[in-house]
């Protein structure tokens, strides 16, 4: 009983997870821009984007922690750094790791962004558009979920808004003063 | 009649990372105007605009937030005395 | 080291006074340089006023005083992005010793681990075989290592220096503190131009009276310039000419030099080059160079330039030209210049080829304002003073313009297309 709770709420913290990863790929993209969004100003954009990237982290960790501790998911500790090791379907497990490995490393330097300097922070934050396909490949691969209508809906419905999202950020008037200015050194 | 202390904190816009994003401007709109290319402009016309202690935290908020990390406050050394 | 005059002290020629660049007639003329040159030198830099030849004319004992520290770098600067500017490449091809031999001292002042030379290409191979002569004879204690600057106009900038010394591009960067705190990867940094390091060579030999012994007591001693522009038959580029003279020196003794003996000839002098300011002819019978001898006049000596604008040329269009190179030489890194200058070019082409009107001047200054200041580096600084001066200078022509006609032609401005003045190519 106990393991089918952990079992649930481990894809409940893991399906959220990319529901807050994909407000944040949304929101950073809508930072990036220098547009308010709706009825946010420009900072609130910027935090909130912080605010749902770290509410992903929290919840990844959940959703690990979670599954950690069900015996029905045979994790062990280096799963959970090294992929593809994995007893359980290690492919898709594997991309889990992959996109662990990459959130850490993104959150970490954008913690310390400061210290580290603006150039390391933007080189490892691209990392960034390849840590949201690998989290959905994962979650569709692995999750028990992805035969689901429900699931397979909030996915559809994610990889859209993200997709169009991405249309918008390779328009020439993306950014808000692109069409008055000179454009920088390449 | 006693004159306040100048602040001695001071804003500090790195112009090579500034992209005009206007996270600044919001935050500090009595500090900052933007330009006509959206590049922040101290209303007093300085180049390191002098922050009233009523908006450091404001300003500290501003630097944290610059997604091109633009920004930072430079506190004079003995403020006062010349 | 010796207050009291030596025997073969040169007088006025100072720079030049040896027969030749090498360095058997460098000694010939100005024999060795002082075993304990570098020691005490800040209080003879202090007392001999001598300052920056560069431009910004910042006290040189001063400077040396605040690079303090461990692991000093010293660079002698001689990259002069300035197109009107000569002086630098003359000093570097005719004397480079007495420029060697002021790296050697300020290097032993400050305790310097790193010495740099920072020249364009073309002057490498005259520098590189100074180097070499002077290494066949155990003059130096530290190896020079020679850096190539780039043919930009802001190639000469503190920070663009340093970075390129790094290993960098010849960019400008942001900078939170002086190079003399910290510079070359974070270690405290002298750059002097490399005619003030000449002067250091000298004064080091022939003490801070002996420099004072000519020049404007306020800021003593002599300055090399670089004289262009005047009269001209067909337009094309004047030849240049660099001279050393005494700070303080009248402007019209100056323009004598470029074979302008009536005034009436010339519309204005920019002085101080593309960042400098424009004299109108009135005003330059009263001016010298000097920072007192221009204070009045809001323009100072800077780097020692001194162009003449010929009386049939329209200042208008001759700053329009330069701000349009200006714009093209921004490093194009901070917002506000790279998108201001371009702008600030095409009002001035307005100005100069347009009817003018007070919306066009209101917006003219209004962009003037918005790139002031604001940059890393002096680039959108120095194109203000132009722009405003220029306004100032020209405000008869201002005038003029607003019916159509131009002082310089006497012929309409407009509905002829560009005016036969507008010189093509010349910058």
């Amino acid at each position: 009983m106990i393991d089918q709770a952990l079992w649930a709420l481990g894809r409940g913290a893991g399906v959220t997870a990319l529901a807050f990863m994909t407000v944040a790929l949304l929101l950073g993209i809508a930072t990036r821009s220098g547009r308010p969004l709706l009825m946010l100003p420009r900072f609130a954009v910027a935090d909130v984007h912080r605010f749902a990237s770290l509410a992903a982290t929290l919840l990844v960790v959940l959703h690990m922690a979670l599954l950690f501790f069900d015996p029905y998911a045979q994790l062990r500790v280096v799963d959970f750094i090294v992929p593809f090791l994995g007893a359980y379907r290690p492919l898709w497990l594997g991309l889990g790791t992959l996109a662990f490995d990459l959130l850490a490393v993104v959150i970490v330097t954008s913690l310390l962004r400061h210290r580290l300097g603006a150039r390391i922070f933007r080189a490892v934050h691209w990392a960034t558009y390849a840590l949201w396909p690998v989290a959905m490949a994962h979650a569709l691969g692995n999750g028990t979920d992805a035969g689901h209508a429900w699931f397979l809906l909030f996915a559809g419905c994610c990889a859209v808004t993200v997709c169009g999202a991405l249309v918008w950020r390779l328009h020439a008037n993306y950014t808000e003063y692109a069409r008055t200015r000179i454009s920088g050194r390449p | 009649m006693r004159t306040p202390p100048t602040s001695p904190t001071r804003l500090h816009i790195d112009w090579t990372r500034c992209q005009g994003r206007g996270l600044c401007t919001e935050l500090l709109p009595r500090l900052l105007d933007r330009d006509d290319w959206g590049y922040p402009i101290a209303r007093d016309r300085s180049s390191e605009p002098a922050v009233p202690p009523a908006a450091l935290s404001e300003a500290r908020t501003a630097v944290d937030l610059c997604p091109r990390l633009a920004l930072s406050l430079i506190t004079d050394v003995n403020p006062g005395i010349e | 080291m010796t207050t009291s005059r030596r025997t073969g002290a040169p007088t006025t020629q100072r720079m030049f006074a040896a027969h030749g660049p090498g360095l058997v007639e460098h000694h010939q003329r100005f024999g060795p340089l002082p075993e304990s040159a570098g020691t005490a030198l800040v209080p003879v830099l202090d007392r001999s006023g001598l300052t920056g030849r560069g431009g910004a004319g910042f006290p040189a004992g001063r400077k040396i005083a605040s690079v303090t520290g461990r692991r000093a770098v010293v660079i002698g600067n001689g990259a002069e992005g300035e197109p009107l500017s000569h002086k630098d490449a003359e000093l570097l091809s005719r004397a480079p010793h007495l420029v060697l031999d002021g790296l050697k001292v300020a290097a032993a002042a400050v305790s310097a681990e790193k010495v740099v030379l920072y020249v364009p290409f073309r002057a490498v191979p005259t520098i590189k075989a100074a180097i070499s002569e002077r290494s066949s004879a155990k003059l130096d204690r530290h190896r020079v290592t020679v850096v190539a600057a780039p043919d930009r106009f802001v190639a000469g900038q503190e920070s663009a220096v340093v970075r390129r010394v790094e290993g960098g591009p010849a960019l400008p960067r942001d900078q939170t503190v002086p190079p003399s705190t910290s510079g070359v990867r974070g270690r405290p940094t002298l750059v002097n131009n490399v005619e003030t390091l000449a002067h250091i060579a000298l004064i080091a030999r022939y003490g801070s009276r002996w420099f004072r012994s000519l020049g404007d007591p306020s800021e003593p001693g002599t300055m090399l310039v670089t004289l262009s522009g005047g009269p001209t038959l067909s337009g094309g580029p004047t030849p240049h000419s660099v001279l050393e003279v005494p700070t303080g020196t009248r402007l019209t003794d100056l323009v004598g030099h470029l074979g302008v003996t009536d005034l009436r000839a010339l519309r204005a002098v920019l002085v101080g080059g593309y960042h400098g300011s424009w004299i109108p002819r009135e005003m330059v019978t009263g001016a010298r160079l000097s920072r007192a001898g221009l204070a009045h006049l809001g323009a100072s000596p800077g780097a020692g330039i001194i162009h003449a604008l010929p009386a049939d040329q329209c200042g208008l269009a001759r700053t329009a030209d330069i701000l349009g190179y200006l714009a093209g030489e921004s490093a194009r890194q901070c917002g506000p210049c790279r998108n201001g200058l371009p702008q600030l070019a095409r009002l001035f082409d307005d100005l100069a080829y347009r009817r003018v009107d007070d919306r066009l001047l209101d917006e003219v200054r209004r962009m003037i304002d918005l790139i002031d200041g604001r940059g890393s580096c002096r680039h959108p600084d120095g194109t203000a003073r132009l722009a405003r001066s220029a306004l100032d200078a020209f405000a008869s022509d201002i005038t003029h313009h607003r019916y159509g006609r131009c002082e310089a032609t006497l012929t309409s401005v407009y509905g002829t297309g560009r005016p036969r003045h507008h010189t093509s190519g010349s910058r």
